[in-house]
């Protein structure tokens, strides 16, 4: 009997030990897009501070959102795109930044600070990681057959439609995303891109409809194989998938060059941040990680490896030349001013975009 | 006393499946009809609050009267929902009959295979769902693309000059439903093709019943269980499909599943995403409920 109860005593004891090892364990629990980081960033992360990171993946800021407006993601830290972000502040899904915990914004670039003030004033909820272009990804080859051209350059080869219509039948794909491809038609028409204006919409909706028998699929992410794989020869989709694809093709060595073109006439630039959900249970070490993020050497590595450019200043001689010099990746000041950054819809506006897109994809 | 316990342990066995129904239907069911009573708001989560204690009693009663029945009148006001949930129920009608005509000889010739190669037979029948179903859909993408291994094929035999366009039309639809929902109805039909006593049609035989008439007039009405099983269980996934029109389908494909995405993801409208579904439920569950009452008639009129 006495022994049963040592045994029963020992073994709780146990228990108890561990669990406390276990509330000891600091971890955190990361969110962020598939294929957007060197991994081994996170090995050294763990090895410096001793905090175990949790990594998990999406693919859509829609995903993302309906996670975030639902609460309870059990998530430190997760990345939304700019426009997202802005109603997510809105909402109440994140906590401010206590930016005495983050010595490292010193080394962050004011050009995209000041743009992402935008959706996050002062930038009280974020810190910025990456940020791209939405353009025109095309099977060099392909293009120079259908086209006779060299290279991409202009929202031509996607708005005219006699000439969007030699590409048909290699196939086009275009981005599912009406947030995306609204504002660069009114862009292309000369309007505002932002504009929610009805007689605007219509022009851009009349613009749509008349490219639309050309495209072969609307989708957010399949044009990232298709491209690689020679299936298709131009999507309008974001820089950095292009550049997946683009060394995929390259990788498999199959004779398909992609490329990508930010087209003259302007396109939209997007910003993906970092941010800390209010609920969060790891706030202390979900600031670590963004420190961390924000060291030069740190996210130089994280550039170089995913290809898109991000918003800190220190890291940019650390880059290396295929990526700080591409035009694509950084573009040049002429082509900067010409980019455009959009905000999020309110929700009577969104409807009607919704349905606008609807009609443009389905005809219904 | 004996007697008592059995009664009260039968009682016990009949209340397990209403359990079940309760705690995975009806309170899921309730939480999306409350939903879509409500309307959006920016917060978490994003629609104004139905039923909350919180506000005390007046606040209570506050927030029911807010509840209103306009997502249900919006889905009226614009043809793009009741063209979705036609084409919904055509997509799926059609791809059922066409199921059911792929599934009816494999398991009939299932049914009349020797007893020793049955339980291999069913077992290749279930061995799909080995690969998980995403996959499965994705392959069909490199079978049916244009450069994909069916045209490959077809160009080799020489049966075409030049690529069919197959995959992101309504064509890839059916065939990617078919596929994938095969199992669903063989099984059923195998399971009751197996029961049936062939003498029955040895007897239509010898009274010189030509063999197409005694399949009509037997094997068919005796298999109608299984048929109608089988129907349901492709007919009913089908038409709430989200991945098969998504990954096979062309953009123009309007189906009340993209539909509903595109609610609950672009416009995070929940509100009007659960009246989407609420209605859809009812279309389904509506039929199917008169199905299985007219049926069980009949069958007690049998008796």
């Amino acid at each position: 009997m006495s022994r049963s109860i040592a045994l029963l005593a020992a073994t709780s004891f146990a228990a108890i030990l561990s669990f406390g090892a276990a509330a000891q364990e600091r971890i955190v629990n990361v969110y962020n897009w598939s294929d957007y980081i060197d991994e081994s960033i996170l090995e050294e992360f763990t090895k410096e501070t001793g905090i175990k990171v949790v990594y998990d993946v999406f693919d859509s800021n829609e995903i993302l959102e309906t996670k975030l407006l639902a609460g309870g993601t059990g998530y430190d830290v997760v990345v939304p795109t700019g426009t997202f972000l802005a109603r997510q502040i809105q909402a109440g899904v994140f906590q401010k930044l206590d930016k005495s915990k983050l010595p490292n914004l010193s080394n962050m670039w004011d050009m995209i600070a000041e743009r992402t003030q935008k959706y996050d004033p002062e930038n009280a909820y974020s810190i910025n990681y990456m940020w791209g272009t939405t353009g025109i990804g095309y099977n060099v080859k392909k293009v120079q057959d259908a086209l006779g051209i060299e290279r991409i350059d202009s929202w031509d080869v996607v708005f005219k439609p006699e000439i969007i219509s030699k590409l048909a039948e290699c196939g086009v794909h275009m981005l599912d995303a009406p947030a995306e491809m609204v504002p660069a038609a009114l862009k292309y028409l000369g309007l505002e891109p932002t504009s929610t204006d009805a007689d605007d919409l219509a022009k851009a909706e009349e613009l749509l409809l008349s490219i639309r028998p050309s495209i072969r699929k609307f989708h957010s992410s399949e044009y990232i194989n298709a491209l690689a794989n020679g299936d298709i020869c131009m999507a309008i989709g974001w820089s950095g998938d292009i550049f997946q694809a683009r060394d995929r093709a390259a990788e498999a060595d199959q004779g398909v060059a992609v490329d990508y073109a930010i087209p003259k006439e302007g396109a939209q630039m997007w910003f993906d941040q970092m941010a800390i959900p209010a609920d969060a249970k790891n706030g202390e070490e979900a600031h670590e990680f963004l420190n961390y993020i924000m060291r030069p050497d740190v996210v130089a590595k994280a550039s170089n490896y995913v290809y898109y450019a991000n918003g800190n200043k220190a890291s940019q001689e650390l880059l290396e030349e295929d990526v700080i010099g591409d035009p694509a990746v950084y573009p040049d000041a002429e082509t900067l001013a010409n980019l455009y950054t959009t905000m999020p819809y309110d929700s009577k506006e969104q409807r009607r975009i919704t349905r606008l897109w609807t009609r443009v994809v389905t005809g219904q | 006393m004996k007697r008592v316990a059995t009664a009260v342990a039968s009682r016990l066995v009949i209340i397990i499946p209403y359990l079940w129904l309760l705690v995975f239907f009806l309170v899921p069911f309730l939480i999306v009809f409350k939903i879509s009573l409500s309307g959006t708001v920016i917060a978490m989560p994003p629609y104004t609050p139905v039923f909350s204690f919180a506000d005390g009693v007046s606040g209570f009663f506050a927030n029911l009267a807010r509840l209103s029945i306009d997502n249900y009148l919006w889905l009226v006001e614009d043809a793009l929902y009741v063209n979705a949930y036609i084409s919904s129920i055509v997509i799926a009608a059609v791809s059922t009959a066409i199921t059911m005509l792929v599934g009816f000889p494999i398991a009939y010739g299932m049914a009349r295979a020797p007893a020793a190669l049955r339980p291999t037979l069913l077992m290749l029948v279930i061995l799909p769902f080995w690969t998980s179903f995403l996959i499965r859909v994705y392959a069909w993408i490199g079978i049916l693309k244009p450069e994909g291994l069916l045209n490959q094929f077809l160009l080799w035999l020489g049966v075409i000059d030049e690529p069919l366009i197959i995959l992101n039309t309504h064509t890839a639809i059916f065939i990617g439903i078919v596929y994938s929902y095969l199992p669903f109805m063989v099984l059923p039909l195998y399971a009751s093709l197996e029961k049936m006593d062939y003498s029955l049609i040895e007897a239509a035989q010898d009274l010189g019943c030509p063999p197409i008439a005694a399949f009509w007039k037997i094997t068919f009405p005796l298999a109608i269980p299984g048929v109608v099983a089988g129907c349901l269980l492709v007919f009913i996934p089908a038409v709430g499909e989200f991945v098969i029109p998504d990954l096979l389908g062309g953009s123009r494909t309007l189906m009340i599943g993209k539909t509903l995405w595109s609610e609950f993801f672009n416009n995070r409208d929940w509100p009007v995403s659960s009246a989407v579904a609420v209605v859809l439920l009812l279309i389904l569950v509506v039929p199917i409920m008169y199905f299985q009452q007219v049926q069980a008639r009949a069958q007690e009129q049998d008796r």
